[in-house]
């Protein structure tokens, strides 16, 4: 049942056809089923969400889309392909980038090196030339420079440049995992709970540029989120996990309305 | 181009300036903004390019002669292009305050009927478009940033380089009509309209003529000899006159480079890359800049701090009378030397004031140390007296006089009086043409000699021929005994100290002055990192005991200082609390210039100056505050009241009764 068509949002969007598919995906740790059978899609240009109570699966399932986790069973198709298991960074390649729960950044880099490395996978000087900084290198570093430097003027991180990492609020690394992951020009981007932790200020921040890469790239997004007032506001259609199983798939208002899913959060007797 | 003969050496408007630029200093920049993390940068000869062709496309889109064209944005290259590409098709730019909330916009998008606006980016997108269906003449927006506009419906809407596109499509269409509007411009065209900021009511919009702007900019560009090679940062807001001044009147005169900065936060940064040679600022920024100095030398290392004592002590001896030219010992001259090395070399630098030629500040009064600060490390900084009314220039300081109290001598060209109540009144060739559709208040300003009345009460010192100013007019008032009540003068001496970010000073008609205070969080919030104090808003750092103990030492060294002023010694502060929230332009309080509105907040805030006049401990109160995003919240707050020793005074000999 592989559906290509893309669809139209209520705003009035025109989504695109398949990007990436999970077939019947389960995870097992040992004996602790963290992922049992779950399939679903994300489309081109959407914004697709999985949300779930804690201990759902939700990371998990994250983590096998951008190749951390082999799924036990089941198969992954991106790009109209079945994707062989893959270590991250070949998953990185094919245009898959990501944000962490707990921002993994290097803390002694200024901003500008740690979204530079976003652009790692776009790079292939050779060694002298790197070691030399001279030709392709030069060339390349150049290139990628300017590319960094129109998502740094995107996410209105300008002033913070050349300050390294560590010295940063926590809302504006976040703001620098994003940017490094947008350096990477992905199809595919996967935001783990990104607005985890932060104030209602930031968080509409968040949103504002969520949506904003969304417009302007078109980029693809699949992300994590605790708070429900983000989830339905940003996302086209979500998928609801709990204890490892699928209760719900399809647009915030029909998920909304979903009895298991209302089960699920506000808790019934098992 | 054929120049009329009227004017100086010919040229009467900002496009013809622009043309002289192109041909002779063609290659030289004249525009540079930071993006992308590089300086771009444009000469004279591209700069005309990019205007023409943005000239066409207005043409294109059917600006007519006599438009209004609003101007809305952080100062961007392209947006000072729009004013002179206004200018060439015979329209009026009228640049507007970025951060004026929708309801302000339509005040003046209304008031002068604009037909176009050029805005920035989304944020003011959606500002006008919230406003535009109110206005009736409105028609066509065009905008910087296509960030987030890609939905919206384009057949009003208009994207910057399309306009300029589609003027370069259509230069055979057009070309002849745009010279033809631009020969017709002369000295009394009208060059720009300038809404006031509105100390009180409604704000006005001053039209200026060609005459006004490049007179003045003449004027002041030799007084100070300014040059072709000069660098000026433009980061003032596009609405404020006097980046008009600085950044196209003085710039298309003397043909120097207008830089811009990446974003407002950046400020710093760019104005360290940049340089300038030519600088204005007003005392609070460098206020800000003392401060964060200060703070930084306090957490810096025991050597450091020593050596930036040692050398800065000095410099305050003989820093000014080095920069004024006069003798100093040998001895002296060269300690300052090794200090310049070691210490104020390094700082100018860090502050991007290392070619800084020509300093200005205006705009409020500025606290002798922090004045003498700047000037102590060769900074020529001066002060300057001016108005939109008067295109800037009413006095300056000339190289070699410049004190902290006064405000300089009469500008070239201006005339002043003081009438018998004591008000500044001046007449130049400066001087405004009219309020826009307000004939009433024209009338009230300028009488029909030319002189207009700057609202300020001052007076010229015999020795020196220098303006000091005391007040607003019409603030001075009369307390209840009949004794001079002059608020600002003692707001300006509460707000020398660092801790103190904005003081309002109630008294007039009653029997004695008390105060409100606003706490400068930047300073007292160091303060309390450095002593182990915890507080997790402004609200409770301006509650704080402590805060309120150093807040009541200060009123009391300033009513001592106060109290020696026989005339004014009945201004001493008896009575005073901490305001509960910071005062906001988006509430209202401020203007958008950061000016005390006094009476709207001692309606707003009024049962607060009642608690501060019945004697009462404390108050417990509620305000509204208005959200940058335009949300409305509430704040509670129960305030302290205390006392604050006042100084007997010779107060006794000027009671009348």
């Amino acid at each position: 049942m592989k559906d290509t068509e893309g669809y139209v949002t209520a705003d009035g969007r025109q989504i695109g056809g398949t990007l990436m598919e999970m077939r019947n995906i389960t995870l097992r740790f040992g004996g602790v089923v963290a992922i049992q059978d779950i399939s679903f899609d994300i489309h081109e240009g959407e914004v697709r969400a999985i949300i779930g109570p804690n201990g759902a699966g939700k990371s998990s399932m994250l983590n096998v889309i951008s190749g951390f986790y082999t799924p036990s069973e089941g198969e992954v198709w991106y790009k109209g392909s079945k994707r062989p298991p893959m270590k991250p960074y070949e998953v990185a390649r094919q245009g898959v980038a990501r944000t962490f729960q707990n921002i993994a950044l290097f803390e002694g880099m200024t901003v500008l090196d740690n979204v530079m490395t976003g652009r790692l996978t776009h790079m292939n000087a050779g060694l002298a030339s790197q070691a030399l900084w001279w030709g392709k290198a030069r060339d390349e570093e150049m290139e990628n420079r300017e590319k960094v430097e129109r998502v740094i003027d995107f996410l209105e991180i300008q002033n913070i440049r050349k300050t390294p990492v560590g010295r940063l609020p926590y809302g504006l690394k976040k703001r620098v995992e994003l940017a490094r992951a947008l350096a990477a020009e992905p199809s595919l981007l996967l935001l783990d709970e990104p607005m985890a932790g932060m104030n209602v200020e930031e968080k509409e921040d968040m949103s504002r540029f969520i949506l904003d890469v969304n417009d302007e790239f078109g980029t693809t997004i699949c992300l994590i989120e605790h708070d429900m007032g983000v989830v339905m506001d940003l996302s086209d259609r979500v998928v609801v996990m709990d204890y490892g199983k699928k209760i719900g798939d399809g647009t915030p208002d029909e998920v909304r309305n979903n009895q298991d899913v209302i089960d699920a959060y506000l808790g019934v007797p098992h | 181009m054929a120049y009329m003969s009227e004017g100086v050496e010919g040229l009467r408007s900002i496009p013809a300036l622009l043309a002289r630029n192109a041909s002779q200093h063609g290659a030289s920049p004249a525009y540079r903004e930071k993006e992308y993390g590089i300086w771009q940068s444009w000469t004279w000869a591209e700069t005309a390019q990019e205007i023409e062709a943005l000239a066409l496309g207005f043409l294109n889109l059917g600006v007519n002669e006599g438009d209004f064209i609003a101007i809305i944005g952080r100062n961007r290259p392209y947006l000072y292009w729009s004013m002179v590409a206004a200018q060439s098709v015979g329209a009026i730019p009228v640049p507007l305050y970025q951060d004026s909330v929708a309801e302000e916009m339509e005040y003046v998008l209304d008031h002068c009927g604009a037909r176009f606006a050029i805005v920035s980016d989304q944020e003011q997108v959606d500002k006008v478009i919230e406003v535009q269906d109110r206005l009736h003449q409105f028609e066509h927006m065009i905008y910087l940033d296509p960030r987030g506009l890609r939905k919206y419906d384009h057949t009003r809407l208009h994207q910057f380089s399309h306009v300029q596109d589609q003027g370069r499509a259509s230069y055979d269409e057009f070309i002849r009509e745009l010279q033809a509007r631009t020969a017709k411009l002369n000295y009394d065209s009208t060059c720009v309209m300038l809404y006031t900021s509105g100390t009180t009511g409604k704000p006005k919009g001053v039209v200026l003529s060609n005459r006004n702007i490049i007179e003045t900019a003449k004027a002041s560009s030799e007084f100070d000899h300014l040059k072709v090679d000069d660098e000026v940062l433009a980061y003032l807001p596009m609405a404020w006159v006097g980046d008009f001044i600085f950044s196209i009147g003085q710039a298309y005169w003397s043909g120097f480079c207008v830089n811009c900065p990446e974003s407002p936060e950046t400020m710093m940064t760019d104005l360290r890359e940049i340089a300038p040679s030519y600088y204005f600022a007003p005392p609070r920024v460098f206020e800000t800049q003392l401060t964060q100095i200060m703070i930084r030398m306090e957490d810096s290392g025991a050597f450091k701090k020593k050596t930036f004592d040692y050398f800065m002590e000095h410099a305050r001896k003989v820093g000014p009378a080095i920069l004024d030219g006069h003798d100093v010992s040998t001895f002296d001259l060269l300690k300052y030397k090794l200090g310049e090395i070691m210490v104020y070399g390094p700082l100018k630098n860090a502050l991007g004031f290392s070619n800084v030629r020509v300093g200005y500040t205006a705009g409020e009064a500025i606290g002798p140390e922090i004045f003498d600060f700047y000037r102590s490390l060769g900074i020529n900084l001066k002060q300057l007296y001016g108005q939109t009314e008067a295109s800037v220039f009413i006095t300056q300081q000339p190289d070699g006089e410049v004190r902290s109290d006064t405000v300089g001598v009469p500008s070239p060209g201006v005339e002043i009086r003081i009438s018998d109540k004591g008000e500044v009144f001046y007449r130049s060739p400066g001087v405004f043409v009219e309020y826009y559709k307000n004939a009433e208040s024209t009338a009230d300003t300028k009488d029909p000699e030319g002189w207009v009345a700057t609202g300020d009460a001052g007076f010229i010192e015999e020795s020196t021929g220098h303006l000091r100013i005391i007040d607003r007019a019409k603030d001075v008032g009369a307390m209840a005994d009949g004794a001079m009540f002059a608020p600002k003068y003692v707001e300006n001496k509460l707000k020398f100290y660092p801790n103190i970010l904005e003081a309002v000073v109630f008294g007039a008609g009653r029997d004695r002055c008390c105060a409100f205070i606003n706490i400068d969080l930047a300073a007292v919030g160091n303060w309390a990192e450095r002593n182990n104090i915890a507080y997790a808003s402004y609200q409770e750092l301006a509650g704080h005991k402590q805060v309120l103990d150093t807040i009541q030492a200060h009123i009391e060294e300033v009513n001592a200082s106060i109290a020696q002023d026989e005339m004014l010694s009945g201004c001493q502060v008896h009575r005073f609390l901490v305001l509960h929230k910071e005062l906001d332009a988006d509430d209202g309080e401020l203007t958008r210039t950061r000016k005390v509105r006094r009476k709207i907040i001692g309606e707003k805030f009024e049962d607060l100056v009642n608690a501060l006049y019945d004697g009462s401990e404390s108050i417990y109160t509620e305000t509204e505050v208005t959200y940058e995003d335009g949300r409305k919240g509430k704040i509670k707050a129960t305030l302290e009241i205390r006392d604050a020793k006042v100084v007997p005074a010779t107060r006794q000999t000027l009671a009348a009764e």
